[in-house]
């Protein structure tokens, strides 16, 4: 076992193990900040994909995280007051099952990406940046402007959504049900790194010239990472939503896409289990600093801008050594 | 709607306009001559909006508080750049945007410890706060005005600035080969600090000036931040006409958007339907007008490469 | 004499004032290298990214295996089987040898768009990838990362990962650059052979390489094609004596 890999192990048990002692100890709060790790940990991995292997510095995936949001929020607002969703030209109503809803954040965070992604890509480097976090805006104001589903207040939905078989208000098992999916999307993403749209995506990262030269299109193969990235992102917003039983124009906004980008760095751009070091060490600060001081914002910023300027390879690359592994 | 209304929101269009073209210029200057991506830009906004704040509140003079806002962020700007920016010149982009969005958080925190979360007024001096009567019998506030009238004076300014002076020529000669103007024996790090802290001085100016329409508080600098983003992309980054006629365009579809678009849909939808649709639909407006413009031109109206 | 496998029609490119290349005519036939030589800024570059792709023509065309690719993409015409190597070495540096040779084999069989299996564990890409390396003496360092690779092995690299795509034509834009005297010797006994896979059209400073190689030159001079023939017609050629020989016996 490579030094990374036994890092990894500890931080992919390092979540259950939390969750469980907090359960023991019972301690619900604990419980829910691990629910929150685990989730805000799935949408840096769907940014990592776009980032760290496909080198798309998207400033503007807080839109995929809210789409996903809203996607559990609409639906669950129509099923919380009995009203359809739609009725002309077909009836659809409202849904309180979360596997329905995870399906529609997914393919409307995808459809997102997918027409953000084509746009934005036709750029590259700082216009892609801005561009992206443009996007997140425009999502953000419409959010706002939008009355039928709150506006700037949001919507709050009363009930937690269901899973077939598990009681969801008990936090440890809406704990699982995150941890799962963070598990199940890490392996994915672990085997789509290896796999030949991995190598070419990554081999686009680093000479876009080449790959064309190969006679691969790197246009392609970013729109797909960038839409797979914006479809996991969006799941998690799904679940961060379902987490707060509320959601809100908030979750558009610039400052989230800067903090799902903040995960993605602290734990080091580019490794597959980065996001979850640094969501964990996110939360752990928030809670740390911010019993400190109101103001711990101020610490981050300063943590962050010492991470950038000397310590490039975040948490993990500080570790396991500067180097991403290589098959 | 009459002509004397439209020409009033143009006129507000205008004013919105040239304040975002004092943001694009110092964020397109900085990104065309250092290669850097500055996200922290709107704190130097806020900065500014602050200091001007602060010392009208202290001396009850706006013009103190207007060179106060320049001042206050020029020196931040360059404080910035000699200590943390130039760190990034040689970095790339993502590492830009995460030390400046670092920036952001440690300014916007820090000034919400200084002077709290609640919002300050910067007021308008009594002489400007009327209106003045325009040709047409258009009444129009004298404020809003000056704004207009000063921005296009800098406009102007900046231009000549750029086309003939020594250090537009060297900030030209940095856009097109950065080590030839190291080669010609130019101070390098030099020109860096002084161009950093001319686009800061704009940005405080700005946000000084808007202050006292709105009100000064912390984080109006990043929703003011992404619309220059949004002009400069339209205009093509490096390019100062580019930002002006952005930022025009940027002002005019905003507002006029706002105010035209319910009224569009109105003609044929329910007033209440209309309302949500056309406000909705204003507040994308300006993306769906960049949105176009890329589709076309990739690289901005007038950006090179 | 067989149809030419490339065909370029009067490429003209010209950047503001400067015209790069002026009304180019060459042809490419099976079997042969067909050398482009000329001084420095004659415009050799510039051609061959006209006829790779990525560089529009502002007039000519660009005719492959009988159809005209000239608005092709440089994706499109790879595909099609234009393989091309760099002037200078455009490789991802950050992946192994071997995994650049896979890179290349996975475009020419277009199999990308697969998610989940292990691209290197894949035993056909991986043989590809491997019998390519070994034609150019790089399977000793299939491990090694590109970036810590020398000059010299990027150039070779270069040519092995053209060689995955199985090109029909190969378009090389100064191979030998900083190869040394042992190396170029090596890659032109290898190019002797390789012409009888796919014609190559070679872009080369070293003039004894492509002595020994071409069985055409052309010589191209501020963007315009002066002579072509062989290597004794080309030696014995006054206005290339003149304009190109003459200029670097002075040196």
């Amino acid at each position: 076992m490579t030094r990374e890999s036994l890092i990894n192990t500890a931080l992919f048990l390092m979540l259950p193990l939390t969750a469980g002692a907090a359960w023991m100890l019972d301690e619900p709060f604990i419980i829910t900040l691990a629910t929150k790790v685990a989730i805000l940990a799935l949408a840096g991995v769907g940014l990592n994909i776009a980032l760290g292997l496909g080198g798309l510095v998207s400033l503007g995936h807080a839109a995929f995280f809210g789409i996903g949001g809203y996607a559990m929020g609409i639906l669950a607002h129509h099923a919380q007051n009995y009203t359809p969703l739609m009725e002309a030209p077909f009836l659809i109503e409202g849904t309180n099952a979360m596997p329905i809803i995870w399906l529609v954040a997914v393919i409307a965070g995808a459809l997102a990406a997918l027409a953000i992604g084509a746009l934005s890509l036709r750029t590259s480097g700082v216009y892609f940046i801005m561009i992206t976090l443009a996007f997140g805006q425009m999502l953000y104001y419409f959010a706002i402007s939008w009355p039928a589903y709150g506006g700037e207040d949001g919507l709050s939905i009363y009930v937690r959504n269901g899973f077939p078989g598990l009681n969801t208000l008990d936090p440890v098992q809406f704990f699982a049900i995150a941890f799962v999916i963070l598990a199940v999307t890490l392996f994915a993403a672990g085997r789509l790194a290896a796999s030949a749209f991995g190598l070419a995506l990554s081999a686009a990262r680093q000479n876009a010239v080449r790959v064309e030269t190969v006679g691969l299109s790197p246009y392609r193969l970013r729109l797909l990472a960038f839409v797979i990235s914006g479809a996991i992102t969006a799941l998690a917003g799904a679940l961060f939503a379902d987490l707060n039983r509320f959601v809100s124009p908030t979750m558009f906004s610039w400052q989230m896409s800067g903090e799902i980008m903040i995960f993605v760095i602290l734990g080091g751009v580019g490794r597959l289990y980065g996001p979850v070091a640094g969501a964990a060490l996110f939360i752990l600060l928030e809670h740390v600093l911010g019993g400190l001081s109101d103001f711990w914002h101020v610490y981050l910023g300063i943590l962050l801008l010492l991470v950038v300027l000397f310590a490039r390879g975040g948490m993990i690359g500080s570790l396991a050594g500067r180097e991403v592994a290589h098959d | 709607m009459s002509t004397i209304l439209l020409i009033e929101q143009v006129l507000n269009g205008l004013q919105f306009g040239v304040m975002l073209f004092l943001m694009a210029a110092g964020l397109t200057l900085i990104f065309g001559v250092m290669g850097l991506i500055n996200l922290a830009h709107g704190s130097l906004y806020m900065i500014g909006a602050f200091a001007a704040a602060a010392v009208a509140g202290a001396t009850g003079s706006f013009l103190l508080a207007i060179i106060a806002s320049l001042a206050a962020a020029a020196a931040a700007g360059a404080l910035v750049e000699l200590v943390v920016i130039r760190r990034l010149y040689d970095r790339d982009h993502l590492d830009q945007v995460l030390a400046t969005f670092a920036l952001i958080l440690i300014f916007s925190e820090g000034t919400r410890w200084v002077f709290g979360s609640f919002p300050l007024f910067l007021d308008i001096p009594a002489a400007l706060s009327g209106p003045v009567m325009l040709p047409g019998g258009i009444q129009y506030p004298a404020y809003r005005l000056l704004i207009i009238a000063i921005g296009l004076l800098i406009a102007f300014g900046l231009f000549q600035l750029i086309a003939k002076t020594r250090i537009g020529i060297q900030i030209r000669a940095g856009e097109s080969d950065r080590e030839m103007i190291a080669a010609l024996g130019v101070d390098i790090s030099k020109l860096y600090t002084i161009v950093f802290a001319l686009g800061a001085g704009l940005a405080g100016l700005a946000g000084a000036l808007v202050g006292a329409i709105q009100s000064v508080q912390v984080g109006m600098g990043e929703p003011v931040l992404i619309l220059a983003f949004v002009v400069i992309v339209i205009g093509g980054i490096g390019s100062i006409k580019g930002a002006l006629v952005g930022a025009l365009l940027v002002g005019l579809t905003d507002t006029l958007g706002g105010v035209l678009l319910p009224g569009f849909f109105a003609t044929f939808m329910e007033p209440s339907a209309a309302t949500a649709v056309g406000s909705s639909l204003a507040s994308m407006s300006i993306y769906i007008l960049m949105a176009g413009v890329l589709l076309f031109r990739p690289t901005g109206l007038y950006g090179t490469a | 004499m067989t149809e030419p496998l490339l065909d370029i029609r009067g490429l003209t490119k010209s950047f503001g004032a400067l015209v790069a290349t002026d009304d180019v005519s060459l042809t490419l036939r099976p079997g042969e290298i067909h050398a482009l030589i000329g001084p420095n800024g004659a415009g050799k570059s510039t051609l061959i990214k006209q006829i790779a792709g990525g560089l529009p023509s502002d007039a000519g065309e660009v005719w492959f295996a009988g159809q005209n690719v000239t608005k092709l993409t440089t994706v499109a015409r790879s595909r099609a089987g234009l393989g091309r190597t760099f002037q200078i070495s455009s490789l991802a540096m950050e992946f192994t040898v071997l995994q650049n040779a896979v890179l290349g084999a996975l475009g020419q069989r277009g199999t990308i768009w697969r998610f989940f299996s292990p691209v290197m564990k894949n035993p056909e890409l991986r043989a590809a990838a491997m019998a390519a390396l070994e034609r150019v003496g790089l399977a000793d360092h299939a491990g090694t990362r590109t970036a810590e690779l020398s000059h010299g092995q990027r150039r070779l690299l270069e040519v092995a990962v053209a060689l995955t795509l199985k090109p029909r034509v190969f378009l090389m834009d100064e191979p030998m650059a900083g190869l040394g005297a042992e190396g170029s010797k090596g890659l032109t006994t290898f190019l002797d052979d390789l012409r009888r896979e796919a014609p190559i059209l070679l872009v080369e400073h070293d003039m004894d390489a492509v002595f020994a190689l071409a069985d055409r030159i052309s010589v191209l001079v501020y963007g315009k094609v002066i002579a072509t023939g062989t290597a004794e017609q080309i030696k014995s050629n006054r206005d290339v004596r003149e304009a190109y020989l003459g200029e670097e016996e002075a040196l």
